[in-house]
C-alpha cells in the first residue's frame, strides 16, 4: 500500500509504478524535505529517548548499555520531595492565572478596539499594543522591575499621588506578589499580540448582521453580546483547548529573568526546578523525572482539555 | 465629547459606551508606550542627574555619555556581532528548511507526504525536556560552538505549516505548465513557488529573526563562560540581573573611571534601548504580513 494512487488526480496512471519508480521521479521532492526530517528525528525525537536516564542512574560518558538501571527511584525521590509541592502549586497557579487573564483580556481588547470608529487612531493603537510583544524577556523583565522598584518607579509614583499608599510598596521582593506580577506582565507584553486572531475573527462576521441588529434597536453593547461574542466563539474555544494542553509547560523564561532569592518560594516553576537540580547540580536523572511528569501531564491536560470541549460545544482540535 | 462623531438621536447609553471605548484603548495605549519611553528619557538624560528621579518621557539634562560608555565595552561589542550574525545565519537558513518542507508538503502526489507533515506535527505536541536536549547539544560536541545557536532550532513545524497554507492557495496549473517546460520540482520550488511565497516568507523571516535577535538562554546554557560568543541579550541579562551594575560583566577597560561617570541604572536603560532598536525599527513596516501570517498559523494549527 504505497501512496501511488494520489498521482492519479492529473496524471493518467497506465501502469501501476512501484514505490522505487516514484521515488526516482521525485527525488528532487526527496531531497528537498528528508534532509530536515532527519534534522527533526536528532533535535525533536532522540531527546524523547534521553527520557530512559529518568530510570538510570546516568552517569555522563559512558554508553547507554553500561547504565545503572534504577526503575522508579527518582520518581519515587521526587514525588517524597517537599519542595516538588511547592513548585508544582507555583507552576499551576502561575499557569491558571495566565490562562484567565490571558484570554479575557485580549478578548475584552479586541472587541473594544473594534469598536473604534475614528481609524487612524485605531491603527496607532494597534500597533503600539504588539511592541512589546516584540522585545525579548531580558528587555521586558527590566523595563518590569524598573517600572515597579521603589525608587521612582512609575506604579509606586501613581499610587503615592493618588494617595492609595503610604509607603512604597516593594513589589520585587514580595514573594505573594510574584504570581500577580508575572501574569500582569505578560498581559503587557502579549495582549496586542493575542488580540490580532480575535480581530480577524470578528472582521469576518457579516456587516448584515451588525445592520439588521440596528434596525431592530440594539444598542452597541447589545451588539457586542449578542453578535460580537458569539461570532468569534469557536475561535475562543479552540484556543483555550491548545492553551490547557501546554498549561503546566509555562517553561522557566519570565520567572528566572524576574525572580529573586527573596521570592524563591513564590517564583521556582517545574522548569526552573529542573534546571536547578538537574544541570546545576549534575543530577540529570533527577532533573530528566521532572521533565517527564511534565510532559506526560501536558498530553493528559491537552486530551482531558480536548475531549470535555467536544462533549459541550463539539468542537475540537484533535 | 464632540470630537467624537456620532449619529443624531444616539442614546446615551451608545455614548457612554464610546466613551468608555476610548478610554479604555487610550488607557492600553498609554501604559504599554510609557515604559519604553521612559528608559528611551532615562538614557538620555545624564547620569547623575537622574539618581535625582521624576525623569518621564523625555530627559531632563539631555546627554550622549550613557551611549558612549557601553560602546566603549568590549563585551557589548562582541554580543552585537553575534547577535547579528546569528539572526542573519539563523534566518536564512531557518527560511530555506521551511520553504522547502512546505513546497514538498503542499505537493499531493509526493509519496513521502503523509509520512513527513505527520512526522513534523508531532513535535508540536512531545518535547523531551530541558535535561534530555541538553545531553544532546553536549554529546553532539555543540557546546560552546556557534553552531548551538542556529542548528537545533532549524526546524519549526508551526513555520513549515503557515508557508504550506500559503503554496496550497497557489493554482497548481502553474507548477504543470513549468513542468511542461522542462523544469524538474527543484527548479520549479527555487523559480516558481519561492517568488510568489514572499508575503508569507516575510512573516516568517520576522518570526524566527524576532526569535533569534532575543535568544539567550541558548547562550546561558551552552556558551555563558565562552566570552567571544555571548549575545547582546544574554549581555543584557546579566548587566539587569546584578542589583549594582557588575563590574566584571564588561570586559573593557578603564572601568573604574567610566562607572564613576555613569549611574548603573544609566547603563542598563542605554544596553536596553539599543537591544530593542533594530525591533522597533522592523516590526511596523512588516505589520501587515504578519498580521495576515498569525490568522492563517493559527487557524491551521
Amino acid at each position: 500500500m504505497k501512496a501511488v494512487t494520489t498521482s492519479s488526480d492529473y496524471v493518467p496512471v497506465r501502469k501501476k509504478k512501484s514505490f522505487w519508480n516514484v521515488f526516482a521521479q521525485q527525488k528532487y521532492l526527496y531531497l528537498m524535505s528528508l534532509p530536515f526530517v532527519a534534522w527533526v528525528f536528532v533535535f525533536s525525537y532522540l531527546p524523547l529517548w534521553g527520557w530512559t536516564m529518568a530510570f538510570q542512574k546516568f552517569k555522563p560518558g559512558i554508553s547507554f548499555f553500561d547504565q545503572k538501571w534504577v526503575g522508579l527511584t527518582y520518581f519515587k525521590e521526587l514525588f517524597q520531595d517537599e519542595q516538588f509541592y511547592q513548585v508544582l502549586r507555583n507552576t499551576l497557579a502561575m499557569s491558571v492565572m495566565g490562562l484567565i487573564a490571558g484570554f479575557t483580556i485580549p478578548i475584552i481588547f479586541a472587541i473594544l478596539l473594534n469598536e473604534v470608529r475614528h481609524q487612524v487612531f485605531k491603527r496607532i493603537a494597534q500597533t503600539i499594543s504588539y511592541l512589546p510583544h516584540f522585545v525579548s524577556w531580558v528587555v521586558a523583565a527590566g523595563i518590569v522591575t524598573k517600572m515597579l522598584s521603589t525608587d521612582n518607579g512609575i506604579v509606586n509614583d501613581v499610587l503615592m499621588g493618588l494617595h492609595l499608599i503610604k509607603e512604597p510598596i516593594q513589589f520585587m521582593g514580595e514573594g505573594k506578589l510574584f504570581w500577580g506580577i508575572v501574569t500582569a506582565s505578560d498581559i503587557w507584553k502579549e495582549t496586542g499580540w493575542n488580540a490580532i486572531i480575535y480581530l480577524a475573527a470578528i472582521a469576518g462576521i457579516g456587516p448584515e448582521l451588525y445592520e439588521a441588529a440596528k434596525v431592530d434597536g440594539a444598542s452597541r453593547l447589545q451588539q457586542v453580546w449578542n453578535i460580537t461574542l458569539p461570532g468569534i466563539r469557536s475561535t475562543i474555544i479552540i484556543l483555550v483547548i491548545i492553551s490547557i494542553g501546554h498549561l503546566i509547560s509555562i517553561g522557566f523564561e519570565r520567572q528566572f529573568l524576574l525572580g529573586n532569592n527573596l521570592v524563591r518560594d513564590y517564583s521556582q516553576t517545574l522548569d526552573l526546578y529542573s534546571l536547578n537540580y538537574g544541570l546545576g547540580m549534575g543530577r540529570y536523572s533527577f532533573g530528566t523525572a521532572i521533565n517527564m511528569f511534565n510532559s506526560v501531564v501536558a498530553v493528559i491536560l491537552l486530551f482531558t482539555a480536548n475531549g470535555l470541549f467536544k462533549k459541550i460545544t463539539k468542537e475540537s482540535i484533535l | 465629547m464632540g470630537t467624537i462623531k456620532l449619529a443624531r438621536g444616539t442614546p446615551w447609553t451608545d455614548r457612554l459606551f464610546d466613551i468608555f471605548v476610548y478610554v479604555f484603548i487610550l488607557f492600553v495605549t498609554v501604559i504599554t508606550l510609557y515604559p519604553f519611553l521612559n528608559v528611551l528619557a532615562i538614557s538620555l538624560n545624564d547620569s547623575i542627574d537622574s539618581v535625582r528621579g521624576g525623569i518621564t518621557i523625555y530627559p531632563r539634562q539631555f546627554t550622549l555619555k550613557n551611549y558612549e560608555t557601553i560602546f566603549a565595552f568590549s563585551g557589548l561589542m562582541t554580543g552585537l556581532k553575534i547577535s547579528i550574525l546569528r539572526t542573519v545565519i539563523g534566518t536564512l537558513l531557518g527560511l530555506i528548511s521551511a520553504s522547502m518542507l512546505a513546497f514538498t508538503l503542499s505537493r499531493v502526489d509526493f509519496q513521502g507526504r503523509k509520512f513527513v507533515s505527520t512526522f513534523l506535527a508531532l513535535t508540536m505536541y512531545v518535547s523531551g525536556g530541558l535535561i534530555p536536549f541538553y545531553i544532546l547539544i553536549k554529546d553532539l560536541h555543540m557546546m560552546g560552538t556557534f553552531a548551538v545557536y542556529v542548528l537545533p532550532g532549524l526546524v519549526s513545524a508551526f513555520n513549515v505549516f503557515v508557508i504550506r497554507s500559503f503554496i496550497d492557495g497557489i493554482p497548481y496549473a502553474l507548477q504543470e505548465s513549468a513542468k511542461l517546460d522542462g523544469a524538474n520540482d527543484f527548479t520549479i520550488y527555487w523559480r516558481v513557488i519561492l517568488p510568489l511565497t514572499k508575503p508569507a516568507l516575510a512573516t516568517i523571516a520576522l518570526f524566527i529573526a524576532v526569535g533569534q535577535w532575543n535568544s539567550w538562554i541558548d547562550t546561558y546554557l551552552y556558551n555563558g563562560s565562552k566570552d567571544h560568543l555571548t549575545t547582546l541579550q544574554y549581555e543584557l541579562m546579566k548587566v539587569i540581573q546584578s542589583t549594582t551594575t557588575n563590574v566584571d560583566s564588561f570586559r573593557g577597560k578603564n572601568l573604574t573611571e567610566m562607572i564613576a561617570q555613569v549611574s548603573p541604572e544609566s547603563i542598563k536603560m542605554a544596553i536596553t534601548i539599543v537591544v530593542t532598536v533594530p525591533i522597533l525599527v522592523v516590526y511596523p513596516f512588516l505589520q501587515k504580513y504578519f498580521v495576515k501570517g498569525m490568522t492563517l498559523g493559527a487557524v491551521k494549527s
